[in-house]
């Protein structure tokens, strides 16, 4: 049966993997928008605190899926991983400082004699939620832009700005889908509040913070999407030659109805989560907008590595262009990474236990007061 | 072939990754061993109902939390590493080395973060069972995610199950079980998860021998220190076996660094094995800047009988792999890097026809497809990159990797010791009575943190030159960056986890010091 397996299809099997973790990732995120609200949204210890430990119970699924993004990023597709950790080496380096510092953070803040001061942690956690997002927004937005980089015949990556990646955020498309993700990040995360927290007063100050979150997320979100609509893309013809398309991406919803439909459907689940939590005071839009944006974030990436199109390419050089097939891992390492990826239902199925056996009870704040373990 | 490499560049990126390393094993063991001695406890406390046993456990968590975030903190790093520093190396080997590291994720990390939230938050929120199960299933993920990064070090150490493909210009993964259950690949894992057995189990049974000579919490560091000194002495034992086996797979394997370990220049049969030396400095007027011992004692015939099970085997020395040994059919360095060359200026042709010379392109694949070819040139491809060089770059550094050796293996035995004495005189309850011992105890800490340190020292030290061995050098394997962009990130990286780690001395002294009672409760 597995020699009957063609390379091509391990090679989108992979690229959908790839933009399965990257879309929980994004999900995930809601740890680190939640995370720039702690300063500014307790106005008490007890409030900060609860605040704290919402995001403390969930912060190591959003730092493994992060560290598995990159994991299988590099067995599926380790042209990339050597082209743009190597290349973009800045903005790589900027995004992992700032997840060092949020692993400790909440471990150490309320612990005595933590050397720094719990508000030196707060603020550590503040700047992860701002730069993680962003950055990882503005890095995933080369993917449609493009990059300064060429490949010498060894495949190996010399990258031609010296800012080493920073240089992306002089593109403003980058800057507004790294704005993007980041205010998706913030609204995710007070509607996480929204269903994991039993505080009246907090709870009337999260609907209020949602309300001017949800508009500026709607704005970058859009300016992105009808630039996207009019973009010159990528594309990549039979020979795996790189060239410029007119509309590419435009033209790869309409050739790739199914992944549209996703997008499309991704988008409706997000605002109806936003519109039960701001109009009907739901506690649910965490699920109905967190489902959407798995859905909108997966599309987008089909819609960047499908269909003939370069998911990491080159506008200094087109022909050092990554295409899903020439950045690609063996046939035999897909082969067997994909009997491995059957793992991922297993996994999934007991983080989802694991999830409802901490979630059952919401946050109070008798049980900051009670609760042996606080962060 | 290395004129062109800025060789700061090569030590910053060795810097970094040796400071990130070397920072990340600081924390890892404990996270390995204490994860297992938690849910031992654990274990009694549900099956007795003794709410003693459950403030243990409690305490032992805590300690366990602390250490467990900058674990992950120093570990992210590494990953992303080989990507942002050693760009060549994730291309060239990317296609073997990338998916242990991915499986590390999907099967281990996942599983350590789920259940270590139930482990935590979940005393009050799930049944015992379930907790109970949840903790061991945090140690169990912590040490499978411990299998899958060393199957890649030892992958390095021993590159097996795979062969290159010359259009990529990379190494392809041909065996996944090769990888997975090379000697090399079973030995590091073993060796190494139960050092942080030993690691945790002393961490543990020293902080409890502080209570005794405190005279506090009695029961609790009693009762800590049976049960941490049986895991140690199971954990030093398999130490001890795997150790054995390992130095047998590097003498196969890694000649030169099995050289390096015991400063054996001259190869012969009835080797000695150095229990204890001292090294002068270098010979600057010796090729090969020999070093010899001020002092040695040593074993008679032990290392052969080490790497052979026999006296009569014959251990070869740095001159022997230098210079070659044609009676037991050793090949010089210079035969080695002219055979690399080959292999090297070979790919170069094939790039070069690749496009406008089919039929040249055809001749030279198939070389790369002939058995016989590969295994005589192909196989020094990365002595290639070394020809025109002294012979003295392809030595490791004698003295670091003779003292990390010897210090490493000198504190195992040591460890032997301090497990069975603390396991004996706390089963017949006289370890109270014997405060020299206790003392001894607490001051083991840091030694065993020592020993780790010095294993990596020696295992990543003593293969140098290679990153991978004998297939790719170091200085060829770094990301095309000025030294300066490195320089600037190591000393970012260096103040913030000190910072870090500062912080976290602060934290786990303070909680320790209010006691399993305040800070376990």
């Amino acid at each position: 049966m597995t020699a009957a397996i063609s390379y091509l299809f391990l090679q989108h099997y992979w690229w959908i993997i790839i933009s399965l973790l990257g879309s929980l990732l994004v999900f995930l995120l809601f740890v680190q928008g939640g995370q720039t609200f702690i300063l500014s949204l307790g106005k008490n210890d007890v409030e900060k605190t609860m605040i704290v430990n919402a995001f403390g119970r969930k912060w190591e699924f959003t730092f493994t899926t992060l560290v598995t993004f990159g994991g299988a990023f590099f067995a599926s597709f380790p042209l990339f991983y050597a082209t743009s950790f190597g290349g973009a080496y800045w903005v790589w380096v900027a995004i992992l400082f700032s997840f060092i510092i949020q692993a400790v953070s909440y471990e150490f803040r309320s612990k005595p004699g933590n050397f720094l001061g719990a508000k030196t942690y707060e603020v550590f956690l503040f700047i992860n939620g701002l730069l993680g997002p962003l950055l990882l927004g503005i890095a995933v937005a080369t993917f449609f832009t493009g990059s300064v980089f060429s490949l010498d015949e060894m495949n190996h990556v010399i990258w031609q700005s010296p800012w080493k990646g920073l240089e992306a955020v002089t593109n403003p498309m980058n800057v507004i889908l790294g704005l993007a993700i980041l205010f998706l990040a913030r609204v995710l995360g007070l509607l996480y509040l929204l269903n994991s927290i039993d505080h009246q007063d907090l709870l009337e100050k999260v609907r209020k913070k949602l309300v001017l979150n949800t508009v500026i997320f709607l704005v970058f979100f859009l300016t992105f999407v009808v630039w996207l609509l009019f973009a010159t893309g990528y594309a990549y013809d039979d020979t795996g030659k790189v060239f410029m398309e007119k509309n590419k991406y435009l033209h790869n919803l309409f050739q790739m109805p199914l992944n549209t439909l996703f997008f499309l459907l991704g988008v409706i689940s997000v605002l109806w989560g936003l519109f039960i939590s701001l109009f009907r005071n739901s506690d649910k839009g965490i699920w109905w907008t967190g489902a959407g944006t798995v859905l909108t974030v997966f599309a987008l990436f089909i819609l960047v590595g499908f269909n003939r199109t370069s998911f990491y390419p080159s506008s200094y050089d087109l022909s050092s262009s990554l295409t899903i097939e020439n950045a690609s891992s063996s046939k035999y390492t897909l082969k067997t990474m994909f009997f491995v990826s059957f793992m991922v239902p297993f996994v999934v199925w007991y983080i989802w236990v694991a999830w409802k056996a901490i979630n059952k009870k919401k946050i109070t704040e008798e049980e900051m007061k009670e609760e042996s373990h606080i962060y | 072939m290395l004129q062109n490499i800025d060789m700061s560049l090569v030590d910053w990126s060795r810097g970094q990754f040796a400071l990130t390393a070397m920072y990340h094993w600081l924390f890892v063991p404990l996270t390995l061993g204490l994860s297992f001695i938690v849910a031992i406890m654990e274990s009694i406390y549900v099956r007795t109902g003794d709410p003693e046993w459950k403030k243990i456990t409690k305490f032992w968590m805590t300690i366990f939390g602390i250490n467990f975030a900058i674990g992950v903190a120093t570990g992210i790093i590494l990953e992303f590493e080989f990507g942002t520093n050693w760009s060549k190396y994730s291309w060239f080997v990317g296609d073997i080395f990338g998916a242990p590291l991915a499986i590390e994720g999907i099967m281990a990390f996942f599983m350590e973060s789920t259940f270590i939230a139930i482990m935590f938050f979940g005393w009050n929120k799930v049944s015992r069972k379930f907790h109970l199960a949840s903790t061991w299933l945090t140690a169990i993920g912590a040490n499978l995610s411990a299998l899958w990064i060393l199957v890649a070090n030892a992958w390095m150490q021993n590159p097996v199950g795979m062969h290159f493909n010359p259009d990529t210009a990379r190494n392809e993964m041909s065996s996944f079980w090769e990888v997975l259950f090379s000697m090399s690949a079973v030995n590091k894992f073993l060796h190494t998860i139960s050092a942080a057995y030993i690691l945790a189990a002393i961490v543990v049974v020293g902080i409890s021998a502080w209570y005794l000579l405190r005279n506090r919490h009695i029961v609790f560091a009693k009762r800590s220190i049976v049960v941490a000194s049986v895991f140690g002495l199971i954990g030093i034992l398999n130490t001890i076996g795997t150790g054995d086996n390992s130095a047998r797979e590097i003498a196969k394997e890694q000649p030169m660094k099995f050289a390096a370990m015991e400063a054996l220049y001259d190869g012969k049969t009835h080797a000695g094995l150095v229990a204890a030396g001292a090294l002068k400095g270098e010979n600057k007027e010796s090729e090969i800047r020999q070093r010899d011992f001020i002092f040695k004692l040593e074993i008679p015939s032990a290392l052969s009988y080490i790497v052979h099970l026999s006296p009569e085997g014959f251990v070869p020395g740095i001159n022997d792999l230098i210079y070659g040994n044609t009676r037991r059919g050793i090949l010089s360095f210079e035969e080695k890097a002219d055979r690399g060359l080959v292999a090297i200026n070979a790919l170069r042709d094939l790039k070069k026809a690749k496009d406008n010379d089919p039929e040249k392109y055809a001749e030279l694949r198939a070389q790369f497809e002939n058995p016989e070819w590969v295994n005589t040139y192909f196989k020094y491809f990365g002595y290639g990159y070394f020809k025109a060089h002294e012979p003295a770059k392809i030595i490791p550094n004698v003295a670091i990797s003779f003292y990390s050796f010897h210090t490493m293996v000198g504190l195992g035995f040591f460890f032997v010791l301090l497990m069975f004495f603390s396991l004996i005189w706390s089963i017949n309850n006289k370890i109270t009575q014997r405060r020299w011992f206790l003392y001894v105890l607490v001051w083991s800490i840091p030694l065993a943190y020592f020993a780790h340190e010095a294993g990596w020292v020696l295992a990543e030290m003593g293969r140098q030159p290679w990153i991978i061995q004998d297939i790719l050098p170091t200085m060829a394997a770094v990301t095309n960056l000025t030294s300066a962009t490195v320089q600037v990130t190591f000393w970012l990286f260096t103040i913030v986890f000190t910072a870090l780690l500062i912080a976290e001395l602060k934290i786990i002294f303070k909680q320790i010091n209010l006691g399993p009672k305040d800070g376990g409760q």
